[in-house]
């Protein structure tokens, strides 16, 4: 029994290390933008309505050893904003909404991720639209998997807080206030 | 033998009339509004009425069919009895389908009808662009068709009233009583 104790604590240090090393070699990097969505949910009259931005690109540095040290930018082309209606398309192009002419890309920015357990992170930054920005945090789920993690969150954002919608728009009783933004990005491992 | 319709299917015509009324003028109004706030007020509008309309369109036809309608005069030739009783049904049927093809026609475009803003109607289609044009023309023809028919129920009514002098016209007629 006890000549093969060696044999058993060698074992267990390369299975150790052999975890350690993994856990260290997955950083997530590369926005798989085909599998990836960012949509967003509005209220008007009561009435909720979904719609999505078709472009969109990221760049995050995930690493599931140091999530603390996670950061990420996410720029959004707000022409292409799909409503859900052509109609409504068009009209938040405009100089009352995003004003997409002056102001093309509404931008996220990290400073901050603060893991809250469970794969769970509280992620801090700012947010820039319209030529206006807001410090925000909002909390993100991370999944992993093989070859590829997801990043799911949602962010609550006020429009008013950005002038997206001025003048006959600006009051909240047709087109509400609040704004959800959601996100699912799939991200595959960085090259080695 | 009964020669007067009911209280409340009195009533529910004359509301249902109004309502009708202002629904059909209001959609007609807002689909010519480029988008703006009132557009977006308006269409909620005129989808909460069409939802209170249908409701009472059903309350309707269930009176209608416990509480059969006085009969026409024997004056009326019968052909044109049998006409007459084919536009009501008509017209019934109309009543009951333009709603209901408003409701179907918000879910295609992807608008859910949420009635007064507080209870959300169930999406019977998915959203489907091409399909909500569809309906949007088929709710338009059918608005059309109905006011073709109030303009030839509205005219036979004036037409029984003043030329062939019977109580076609006074037995739908709300009765005033001096209390």
């Amino acid at each position: 029994m006890t000549r093969n104790t060696p044999t058993h604590l060698a074992l267990a240090a390369t299975l150790a290390l052999g975890l350690a090393g993994t856990a260290h070699a997955v950083e997530y990097g590369t926005l798989d933008t085909a599998a990836s969505r960012v949509g967003f949910r509005y209220t008007q009259m009561g009435v909720t309505l979904d719609g999505q931005f078709k472009q969109f690109s990221a760049q995050l540095r995930f690493d599931p050893a140091r999530p603390e040290a996670a950061s990420t930018t996410v720029e959004v082309p707000l022409a292409g904003i799909d409503t859900g209606s052509p109609e409504g398309d068009d009209e938040v192009k405009a100089k009352t909404w995003f004003d997409t002419a002056n102001h093309p890309v509404a931008r996220f920015v990290s400073s901050a991720v603060k893991p809250l357990g469970n794969n769970r992170f509280e992620v801090s930054g700012e947010l820039s639209i319209k030529g206006k920005r807001r410090p925000v945090s909002f909390p993100v789920t991370y999944t992993p998997g093989t070859p590829t993690a997801t990043f799911t969150g949602t962010l609550p954002l006020r429009r008013g807080d950005f002038a997206i919608g001025e003048g006959d728009w600006a009051s909240f009783d047709i087109v509400a206030n609040n704004v959800e933004v959601a996100f699912h990005f799939v991200a595959k491992p960085l090259a080695q | 033998m009964k020669t007067r319709y009911t209280s409340t299917a009195i009533a529910l015509h004359w509301l249902i009339a109004l309502g009708i009324l202002a629904s059909f003028s209001l959609g007609l109004y807002m689909t010519g509004l480029s988008l703006s706030p009132t557009k977006l007020k308006l269409y909620s509008w005129h989808k909460w009425a069409g939802v209170t309309l249908f409701v009472l369109i059903v309350v309707r036809l269930g009176w209608r069919l416990t509480h059969p309608a006085p009969a026409l005069p024997d004056t009326m030739p019968p052909a044109l009895r049998l006409a007459a009783g084919a536009a009501h049904w008509a017209l019934y049927a109309l009543m009951f389908a333009i709603p209901l093809s408003g409701w179907l026609m918000s879910s295609a475009k992807g608008f859910q009808t949420v009635w007064f803003g507080v209870l959300p109607l169930p999406d019977l289609l998915a959203k489907d662009a091409a399909l909500g044009d569809t309906l949007q023309a088929v709710h338009e023809w059918l608005n059309y068709s109905l006011l073709g028919l109030v303009v030839l129920h509205s005219g036979a009514a004036l037409k029984h009233h003043f030329i062939d002098r019977d109580s076609v016209l006074t037995r739908m007629l709300p009765r005033f009583r001096k209390a």
